[in-house]
Parts: structure tokens; sequence; C-alpha cells
């Protein structure tokens, strides 16, 4: 019991909230075509990588940011910002983590993530991504083996061309909206991961985002290719420093899966939150789409939402194969003054293509909450099914949960279902618990949970625990 | 567009006699109007349906200008037989007749309130557009106390003379302290290619009961838009039946403010749509106190090419705690072509309530089918049966029994 306390009181505050003292090389401020010119040399990228960045940017230029969501934001100003930040000792890459800058290795110590692989026993590969620059990348000669490729995205543009070439932009184009498209023409560095024909990736790929220089953006790019038969299970995680500035992070991730693959991807999204009073924070304008283009092809999409002032993002499935199915849980927790529009587009195309929609809103404080869906059917896609559940959980009458989904339906053949409920937590379980001698923060810990329960089954185990544990965290101080 | 629409407008301002301050009401409407025109899919309540579109496709030209200086005669034979009524009559958008022939005289007042703009919370072009265009409104106040003992039914009907025309009507109707009313609205159309243009504005004091009744049956080639606007005071009951089906375009819209505690308001609706039919139901119901309830149950079938949109949302505001607001939405789509679009929406900023929504659209079930023919019957008396079992659930949920059988012959339903 004291122990469990302990650590309570320990993870109270933000814990990843440090910030790292390291000299950095960053691109001039502002947004020109000077400033990705910049970042492309610095990447060493082929000409035509550049050019996609320019194609981007040119359309970026005709774009207007949107204005529809539900959270407000006050504008950014896209020229005050650096499009590249990367630690000194990045300049030139370390060949391996024992030429490692200490500070970084650290750094991810600290934040419960130790690079040196033989520290690692759980069979994680990570590809660790500081700033605008990927630090580091584990257990890649394990994954040769079996042909599998992962590494930092700058790195698969000089070594694959031809994968980046054929998939980067195929499922979000570099004509699609206005972050995205931002993206596109200034992405710094993420993760690559091609996973070869009848393969089963035999360990859980991961990518660790961390934000650490101030007044800087972070575009990071993800692309994860699924060959005929394969699998992966692919964990992404993210933490940043406590600023009192609002931070944007808008990255893009695409996973493509041909015949017969299947990719999962989780997300523990963790960035900083910002204050008790709503100061600072990350806003977490995220794209991310997925596009089963194989058939009998699989994508899953799992997400844990605690962190960030303004969450925005709709992780999307779009099925083109025949029987291809696409999956969605997920659960978001605001507290404070934290915003959250989030949900997903489930977009049937192919025969016999199913989805699955769970997911569970917990609003706390004074935050506010939307789940915001799309579950469109063509009318092509003869004998499709969507099941959509979105449960929202109030806790006080100062926040809000908002359900908002977008249900078309275009195919005889089809069924759609969607249900929505909203509701508190009830009186009658809460004295239940506290009668068998639970406190009442307690009661309603282990009641979440059960909330949430359909979601957290979905996670890989290591992250079940820490999800389980960060849920408990992010209501801490909203009860009573 | 917009040189049709000062024209007749100019003319309108002739022919009719109107004060100098509803001729300032309207100028300021119509400005209003051509700034906006006519509402388009960029706007988010009007994305299932691009009325700009619509009225392009169906319509094309519209002309603004009705004459109203002459009288029409009334058709007696449009009136419903076997049900003693109270009636209105409106055609080509003119009020020709008023008659309340059932009820107490001194217990029913009729004001001219031409001279108040008509402001709603939730506004578009279109009130403008009838703000400008209306030739008279009428405000029905029904006093303290009364209950009216036979329904209002209040036709709409046109006569073949006109082609292409814009018609605007609005009604006020005021219920005071334990009033009750019944309203029908039915449409029936000798005109094709008009686009018509109702608001009505409800305003239910203390324990008021309004129930209303939305019929369009009758085929037609018309686009209609409806707005009702339904203010509800405490203890106050509203109940809204839509039977959607005939217009080639028909668009209704409820927003409902519940205001007072234990208010409720029922919404229940029919699409019933055949070959490229598209019709819309969206609906606002605002719960701005504690303890007030809503229910809606919206059924589609859906045949040939027809499109159906339900846009449903629940507002609670942080006051009001102890909230139970429910929707739901089905659809059968019996054609390839046909398509329904949903968006249920909850909008919660009181944690102690209770609010769900659910909606759910496909095929008739087949399993179903196979038991019904198992039974004896042939495919396409299984698929009536089934279809017509559907829709009874939202008539069976009409409160009063004199409409329910009439609605019921209409559909042709069979219990």
């Amino acid at each position: 019991m004291d122990n469990r306390q302990k650590e309570i009181d320990n993870l109270k505050d933000y814990k990843y909230g440090f910030s790292t003292d390291i000299e950095n090389i960053k691109a001039p401020k502002g947004l020109n075509e000077e400033v990705i010119k910049f970042i492309s040399k610095i990447k060493k990228e082929p000409e035509w990588m550049l050019n996609f960045r320019l194609k981007a940017f040119e359309r970026f230029k005709l774009l207007k940011e949107p204005s529809w969501q539900k959270p407000k934001y006050p504008k950014i100003d896209y020229q005050d910002l650096y499009y590249y930040s990367a630690p000194k000792s990045m300049k030139n890459k370390p060949k391996s983590l024992d030429e490692l800058d200490p500070k970084l290795l650290e750094t991810y110590k600290k934040l419960g993530i130790p690079l040196q692989e033989q520290a690692r026993l759980n069979g994680i590969a990570v590809d660790a991504v500081f700033d605008s620059v990927s630090v580091a990348t584990t257990f890649r000669e394990e994954l040769t083996k079996h042909g599998i490729i992962f590494c930092p995205i700058s790195e698969a543009i000089q070594k694959h061309p031809d994968l980046v070439k054929k998939y980067l932009g195929s499922v979000i184009p570099t004509t699609d909206h206005f972050f995205a498209t931002l993206n596109s023409a200034v992405f710094t560095d993420g993760s690559f991961a091609y996973i070869p024909e009848g393969v089963r990736c035999p360990m859980e790929l991961s990518t660790y985002f961390r934000i650490n220089a101030s007044n800087t953006g972070q575009f990071e790019r993800t692309l994860i290719i699924a060959d005929k038969g394969s699998y992966v299970s692919y964990l992404e995680g993210c933490t940043a420093p406590m600023r009192d500035e609002n931070q944007l992070h808008a990255a893009n991730v695409e996973l493509v899966a041909l015949d017969d693959a299947e990719i999962k991807y989780s997300t523990v999204q963790n960035w900083y939150p910002g204050d008790k009073d709503g100061k600072g924070g990350i806003y977490n304008f995220v794209t991310k789409r997925g596009l089963c283009k194989g058939k009998n092809s699989k994508i899953s999409w799992t997400q844990v939402e605690t962190g960030s002032a303004i969450t925005w993002k709709y992780p999307s499935c779009i099925l083109k194969g025949d029987n291809s199915v696409g999956e969605f849980y997920s659960i978001a927790i605001t507290n404070n003054f934290q915003k959250a529009d989030t949900g997903t587009k489930m977009i049937h195309l192919g025969k016999n293509t199913k989805s699955k929609i769970i997911s569970k809103g917990i609003s706390a404080g004074n935050s506010d909450m939307t789940y915001r869906g799309l579950v469109d059917i063509s009318s092509k896609a003869h004998n499709s099914n969507n099941y959509t559940q979105c449960d929202s959980l109030l806790m006080g009458n100062k926040c809000g949960a908002h359900t908002v989904p977008y249900i078309r339906n275009k195919n005889s053949e089809s069924n759609i279902a969607h249900e929505a409920t909203t509701s508190k937590i009830s009186e009658e379980q809460l004295h239940y618990c506290q009668q068998r001698g639970l406190n009442p923060e307690e009661a309603v810990g282990l009641i979440v949970n059960g909330f949430c329960k359909e979601v957290l089954q979905q996670l890989p185990m290591e992250f079940a625990v820490e999800a389980q544990k960060l849920v408990g965290i992010s209501l801490e101080g909203s009860v009573g | 567009m917009k040189e049709q629409l000062q024209k007749d407008f100019e003319n309108i301002i002739k022919n009719l006699n109107l004060s100098q301050k509803d001729i300032e009401i309207k100028k300021f409407s119509l400005e209003n109007f051509i700034e906006k025109g006519f509402p388009n899919r960029k706007e988010e309540d009007w994305r299932f349906s691009d009325l700009n579109q619509i009225i392009k496709k169906n319509i094309g030209e519209l002309s603004f200008y009705c004459d109203y200086t002459s009288t029409n005669k009334v058709d007696t034979s449009v009136f419903v037989d076997g049900l003693e009524h109270n009636k209105i009559v409106f055609i080509n958008g003119r009020i020709e007749k008023i008659d309340f022939y059932y009820e107490k005289k001194n217990q029913i007042e009729i004001i001219d309130q031409s001279e108040t703009i008509n402001r709603f919370s939730n506004n578009n072009s279109l009130s403008d557009l009838n703000n400008a265009f209306t030739s008279k409104c009428f405000k029905i106040l029904v006093k303290k106390g009364y209950k009216l003992s036979k329904p209002l039914i209040i036709y709409h009907t046109f006569n073949s003379k006109i082609w292409s025309k814009n018609i605007n009507l609005r009604l006020d109707f005021e219920l005071n302290e334990d009033s009750s009313i019944r309203v029908i609205d039915l449409f029936n159309e000798a005109s094709e290619k008009n686009f018509l243009n109702i608001f009505y504005n409800f305003d239910l004091k203390e324990n008021a009961i309004l129930k209303n009744y939305k019929v369009d049956k009758l085929e037609n080639k018309n686009v209609k838009y409806s707005f009702n606007n339904v203010e509800q005071d405490k203890n106050s009951i509203s109940e809204t039946f839509i039977l959607s089906s005939g217009s080639d375009f028909f668009k209704n819209e409820i927003n409902c403010n519940l205001n007072g505690k234990y208010a409720s308001a029922f919404v229940n609706g029919i699409f019933s749509l055949k070959n490229d039919k598209h019709h819309e139901i969206r609906t606002i119901i605002n719960h701005l106190t504690d303890n007030t309830k809503s229910y809606q149950l919206i059924k589609s079938v859906l045949e040939q090419s027809s499109k159906a949109v339900y846009q449903g949302k629940i507002f609670v505001d942080s006051q009001a705690q102890k909230t139970d607001g429910y929707q739901l939405s089905k659809a059968i789509l019996l054609n390839k072509e046909s398509e329904f679009n949903a968006k249920p929406e909850l909008e919660i900023y009181a944690d102690d309530v209770k609010c769900s929504h659910g909606s759910a659209s496909g095929s008739l079930n087949e399993d179903s089918i196979f038991y019904l023919m198992s039974r004896g019957l042939n495919y396409q008396q299984s698929r009536e049966l089934l279809i017509n079992g559907f829709l009874l659930d939202v008539v069976e949920k009409i409160t009063d029994s004199e409409i329910k059988n009439l609605v019921k012959n209409m559909i042709g339903i069979k219990e």
C-alpha cells in the first residue's frame, strides 16, 4: 500500500518534464524554401526528395489553416518556429551506441528506455527520435537476419530509395490537408520499417519521440510497409519537457499493408499536457493513416491519449483490399485544461471489408473531449460491416464530452451499427467499492480501468502495464 | 439571381400595403440574404444536402414574386374527411382562411404581427429569405387553460398556375399556461417545382402541450424546407412527428429549447423514399436546465436511388443536470443505389446525465425473410410485413389516437 502511494506521489507530477541541456544545431528560424533546402541538405537527401518537399511546400502556400475543430488555439506563427533542431554530436552520425553522446544516453535512461542493448531483456527494438533526428536504433542486426529493415527514415531515403519512393506519400499525399502538407515539406526524421514477404516480425518495433529544444516544431514521419503475408506490431511513445510555451508536433504516419499482411500500431501518447492552469503543453496535430492495400490485410490502431494540451488526430484506415479489416481502439483522457478532438475514419472501398471502433473518453477538471469519426461505406463495398461504440465518462460539471460521428452508407448489402453513451461513475458503483475498503480514489481508478479494459487489452503487455498506470495518474486529483 | 431578387422585391413592396417599419425589416433581411445566398455544402449543417445545387438541379431559375393581391378560391375537396377539425388554408403562400369553427372564440386570438422580425439562435440565410418575402404573419394565441377540442389542420395548397416560384410562409403560436393544441401540416400540391420555405415558432408556457404532425405524403416535385422553433417552459411537452415521403427534396429542422424544468421533447420521424428523392431531418435539442428529457426516433426505408439524411444533436448545458436524452436512427436500404447518412451528435457539459444515441443502417434481415417464407408467405409479402412492422414502431409513438389512425391510413400500414 505504502509502496503504491509512494509510486503515485512520484508520478504525480509530469515526471518526464525535465529538459536535457545539450548543444543544438538549428535551422534558421522561419518557414521558406531556404529552410527546406537546409533540412534536405543536412540530411544529405537525393534530389527527388528535395523536389517532393518543395512540391509540398508550393501546395502548402495555397492552403488555409483549418478551423472546424472543437478545441480552438491561438494562432500559430509558422515563421516563428525552428523547423530543425538536432544535438550537435549527431552531426556525424555515431556508428554505434558506444559513440553516442552520454547526455543522450542519460536522457533516455531517465525516460525509462536504456538504449544499450545489453540492458534490454524484453526484446523490443527501439528507434529513438530526439527533436529532429533519430539518435539510435537498437536490435538492428537481429532484425536484419530476418530481412526486416528498421531504421530512421532519413537513412532509408539514402539506402532504400526504391521503397521510400514507391510508398512515401502514397497514403498521405503531398496534396492532403494543411498540417499533413506542412509535414511533407519540412519533416525531419522518424522511423521506417519494411517487413518482407511472409515474415512475422520476431519482436515489437518501437519508436520513442522526444521533444527537447524549445521553440521547435517536431515534424516526424513514419512509414511502415508490411509486405505480403507479414506481421508487425509497432509501438510509439512520446514525451516532452515542461515549458510555458505551446509546442507544435505535426507528424505523419503512413502504414501500408499488402495481401494477407497485418500491422498493429499502438501509441501511448504522453506529451507534456501543460500545467494545472492550462499553460504550456504540446499541440499534437498528427495525421495517421493506414492503407489496407492488399486482400485480407488488417490494420489495427490502438491509442492511449493522456498527454498534450490539444490532441487533434484521427488515425484512419482505408480498406481498399477485399476482405480487409480495420480496427481502432482508443482511450482518451483529458484533465485540467486539456482538450482533445480525436477519433477515426474507416473508409470502406473493397468487398467484405470489416471495421470496428471502440472509443472510450474520460474528461475531468475543465477539460473538453470530442470523439469525431467517419464511417463511409462506398457503393462498391458489398457486404461490409462496421461496428462503432463510443462511451464517454464525465467527472464534474466543468468539463465537456462530445460525440460527432459521421455515418455514410451507400451500399444496401452493408451494415453499420453505432452506439454511444455518456454517463458518470454511478454512486452505486462507488459505494460498493468503498464498502469493501477502497478509498474513493482507488475506487474511481478501479472503475475507470474497468471502463477502459476493452482497449487496454489490445495493447502489448509491456505497454498495457504502463498505460494502466498512466490512466490512474492522469485522473489524479479529479475526484472528490 | 440577385437582380431577380431585387426586381421581385420591389414588386412586393409596391403591391402590398406595408408600413414603413415593415419595409425596413424586409429590406434589411433581403440584404442579408443576398450576401449569404442559399445554403451550400460548405456549411456544416448542409454538408449532406446542398440546397443551392438542389434548387439549381430541380428548379433552375427561381422567381420570388407571388401575387398576393387577389384571393384564391378555396378548393374544399382537399379537406380531410371523417375528422372534425379547425383549418388554416394557405394557397400559394397566401392565407385564405383561418377557421376555428369548433373552438370557443374568446379563447383564441389571432394577431397580425407582420412587423416583427424572425430571429432564431440557429440561423441560416433561409430565415432572412423568409423575413424578406412573407406577405403576412399571424400569431395564434391560445389563452390560459384552454385546450383545443379539435385538431388544427394547416393545408398547404397551390393551384396549378405557379411554377418555379419561391413561396415563404410563417406562423407563430403562443400556448399559455395549461393550454394545448394539436397541429397537422398537410401538403396538397397541384403544382410543381416550387421552393417552399416555412418557419414556425412555438412558444410553450408552463404545462402547455404541443403536438405537431407534419405529413408530406403525396408524390410531388417540389423542394421544401421547414423550420420549427420550439421554446419550452416548465413542465411543457412537445411532440413532433414527421412523415417525409412525397417531395423531391424536403428538409425538416426542429430546434427545441428546453428552458424550464421537467420540460420534455419528443421527435419521431419516418423517411419512406423512392426514386431519387432526397430528404433530411435535422434536430437540435438544447437541454438548458435540469431535469429535462428528450427522445428521438427516426426510421427510414429507402428504395431506388433515394437518399436520407439524419442529423440529430443533443446539447446539454452545464446547468442541465439529470438530463435524459435519447436518440435512435435506423435505416433499411432496399436498393444498391440508395444512401443513408447520419450524424448523431452529443455535446455534453454536465456530468450527471444519461445520454445515448444509436444508429444502424443495413439491408433487410435475410433470416427474418426466410422465417416468414418458411411459413408460407411469398418474398414480396414477407418484405412488406417486415417493413410495415419496422415503420409501425414509429407510428405507435403518436400519442393521439385519432391522428394515429389518420396517419396509419395515409401510409397504408396495416396492423
